[in-house]
């Protein structure tokens, strides 16, 4: 089991509020993501999870147990840092050691010497050094296990920090950005065996992360945290396709969401850059804002499709993708539009017609809030 | 274009050459009248080594001894009369506990001072740390009044004790190791606390193993100022010729008849250096890895 819940947290450094009234519900084996940009707090939610840091109101349930007084190592998590945070002094098989001695040894049988006298430690060891193998086995470190941290690659690191944790097996697991001090290859590569080692594993996994692809490819469900709130907590591709907040739309997507002032008329309809949308919303507002990703922006050559014309500033090729930075005629505005094969390259300072998709694009208020 | 270089650079090394000599020309008096007889320390003669003649000691007689015992070549009688007037292995072992109690017991103190004033958060912190700062800037001298009369009330004046106790709060100790402690990351010691270490543990499973380097150059300038101190050795060992400590031992072969036999008493002050020496190029190899250690990210 591994349901985890937070109750109403708050926590404060000083006159600074990191957390306010955090509700958090976390289903047993589910990886959830914690993705926010820096300082949103994400960091320090996590460290109230493990005990690392006390809340200064608010409660955190675990297995229904209120864990508000229990000590880091007595919740049963286990955490991978940033840095890995390895022991640089032991090697990797006392690393992976460690914690399951710390748990399973008496006092008498951790002292050195006199510990290798106590009868019943024999069996102990016997089945750390069963788990530790098990562990190594699956992380594909085996042959690494006499090296210490200080002679491993980034990447063997990370599985040895991945092993510690696992060698526990917690009800949870506590990850702090573990890919982000990684090459870019690597991540991606890592990002997939982490998804399976979750479904091999099928227990909760926590994963705070500023990096949205990692949210978006690994994640269950993803709780996108901004200024310390939690703003929207579900599925990614709901996430991505469904915004509550016009904060969310912006984090979330990579190049940014693109955002348009438009009017609403009094029947409901929704006009912006002269293009009247096909649907009516219901809404008092005059004002408001459309936002559009740019995928659901089209680059045409149609005259008879509702568009507006817009002047190519720069060109973003990405292999699979090319994005095109645009000058808004009638405003000063600047977009991001997804070029699309059939159109072909179009070189900087041509002017374009832009179209958008009128089924994505999504309203909202001037204060942030979704129209729907 | 090349000359003109080397020219440039024999320059810098002319001077460092200067400056490695006025520290090397005693040492090297020390080892060469070690070495040789009176005479020719007297009349400055010899080399570094001397003639080496087989000759009789007078001041060796003078002693007691017979004249066939006396009679041997000069680098021999030297060492051979320093271990016979004073007791230098007893001084040596003296100086050995002295300078290893003492680093230990400020090892035993420092690592969990510097460890809260690094990682840990109280009230007052700041506070602490800045009359740990203000110490540093009390020299021994001023306080070693009151500090003897205290130990003098406890009857602790000539024992080891007394040599010990004044030394083991090493406020540079603190200072130094409270500095690398702070560039340890918290994510270490945030790990060590998910596996279930309590914080006498970290401080001796995880943060004595990662801080060896650190203490290693703690070591040196704890040693070497212990081993070669002689003010406060002299104030509380008043004496027990039994406690003293090699400095003191050196003041031995000063004064008395034979005041101006150079000889005997510079192999008692080499056999005194040789320790430090050894141990400082033991250590050389570890100390400079330290320094450039990289193994924490």
């Amino acid at each position: 089991m591994g349901t985890i819940s937070l109750k109403n947290i708050n926590k404060s450094f000083g006159s600074t509020e990191v957390l306010k009234q955090l509700s958090l519900d976390i289903q047993d084996g589910e990886f959830l993501t914690l993705v926010g940009p820096s300082g949103c707090g994400k960091s320090t939610l996590l460290k109230i999870i493990a005990g690392l840091e006390q809340q200064n109101s608010g409660d955190v349930i675990i297995d229904d147990k209120n864990v508000n007084s229990t000590r880091a190592s007595k919740r049963d998590l286990a955490m991978v840092f940033q840095s890995y945070a390895l022991y640089p002094h032991l090697t990797v098989r006392k690393n992976l050691e460690t914690p399951l001695k710390l748990r399973d040894y008496s006092f008498v049988e951790r002292l050195p010497l006199i510990g290798n006298f106590v009868p019943s430690r024999k069996e102990k060891k016997k089945s750390i050094d069963d788990l530790v193998f098990k562990t190594s086995e699956t992380l594909k470190i085996t042959e690494l296990l006499d090296r210490k941290p200080g002679q491993l690659s980034g990447g063997q690191r990370q599985r040895a920090a991945l092993g510690r944790a696992m060698v526990r097996e917690p009800v949870a697991f506590l990850m702090d950005e573990p890919l982000s001090n990684l090459d870019a290859a690597l991540r991606v590569h890592m990002r997939s065996e982490l998804s399976e080692l979750h479904n091999s594993l099928k227990t909760t996994f926590i994963y705070v992360t500023h990096d949205q692809a990692e949210a978006l490819t690994m994640s269950t469900r993803m709780a996108v945290m901004i200024d310390g709130e939690l703003l929207q907590l579900d599925t990614p591709s709901e996430v991505y396709n469904n915004p509550s907040s016009l904060r969310v739309a912006e984090f979330v997507g990579s190049p940014k969401i693109n955002t348009f002032a438009a009017q609403i008329g009094s029947d409901g309809s929704v006009e912006f850059m002269g293009i009247k949308l096909e649907r009516k919303f219901n809404t008092n507002s005059q004002k408001a804002l459309v936002a559009v990703r740019p995928e659901h922006l089209e680059i045409t050559k149609d005259s008879n499709k509702p568009a507006f014309e817009a002047t190519v500033s720069y060109r973003e090729n990405l292999g699979s993708d090319i994005f095109y930075h645009v000058q808004v005629d009638q405003s000063d505005s600047k977009i991001i539009v997804r070029g699309s094969p059939q159109v072909g390259l179009i070189s900087n300072g041509e002017t374009v017609r832009i179209s958008p998709s009128h089924a994505e694009a999504m309203l909202f208020e001037t204060s942030g809030e979704r129209i729907r | 274009m090349l000359a003109r270089h080397y020219i440039g650079e024999s320059w810098k090394h002319g001077l460092l050459i200067i400056g490695a000599l006025i520290v090397l020309i005693p040492f090297y008096m020390m080892v060469s009248m070690s070495l040789k007889s009176q005479q020719e320390i007297q009349s400055i003669s010899g080399g570094l080594v001397g003639a080496q003649e087989i000759q009789t000691f007078p001041v060796c007689t003078k002693h007691g001894y017979t004249e066939e015992v006396c009679t041997m070549r000069p680098y021999k009688y030297n060492f051979w009369f320093a271990f016979k007037k004073a007791p230098i292995p007893r001084y040596l072992m003296n100086g050995l506990i002295v300078t290893i109690s003492i680093f230990l017991i400020q090892v035993l103190i420092a690592l969990p001072c510097s460890y809260a004033l690094a990682k840990l958060r109280f009230k007052g912190r700041e506070f602490v740390f800045s009359m740990v700062l203000f110490c540093l800037l009390i020299p021994v001298h001023a306080i070693a009044l009151p500090l003897y009369v205290m130990l003098a009330k406890a009857g602790l004046v000539d024992t080891y004790a007394a040599l010990i106790i004044p030394w083991t709060i090493s406020v540079f100790g603190i200072f130094l190791m409270r500095q690398f402690f702070m560039t340890v990351p918290d994510e270490l010691i945030d790990a060590a606390r998910m596996d279930g270490m309590g914080e006498y543990s970290i401080v001796w499973k995880v943060m004595l193993p990662v801080a060896i380097p650190a203490l290693l150059a703690f070591a040196i300038f704890s040693v070497v100022a212990h081993w070669n101190d002689y003010f406060w050795p002299r104030i509380v060992i008043t004496g027990n010729r039994d406690l003293f400590t090699p400095p003191l031992g050196i003041r031995e072969f000063r004064g008395g008849i034979d005041s101006d036999e150079f000889g005997p008493m510079m192999a008692s002050i080499v056999t005194v250096t040789i320790p430090l020496i050894v141990a400082f190029i033991v250590a050389q190899k570890r100390f400079v890895e330290g320094i450039t250690m990289t193994g924490m990210k």
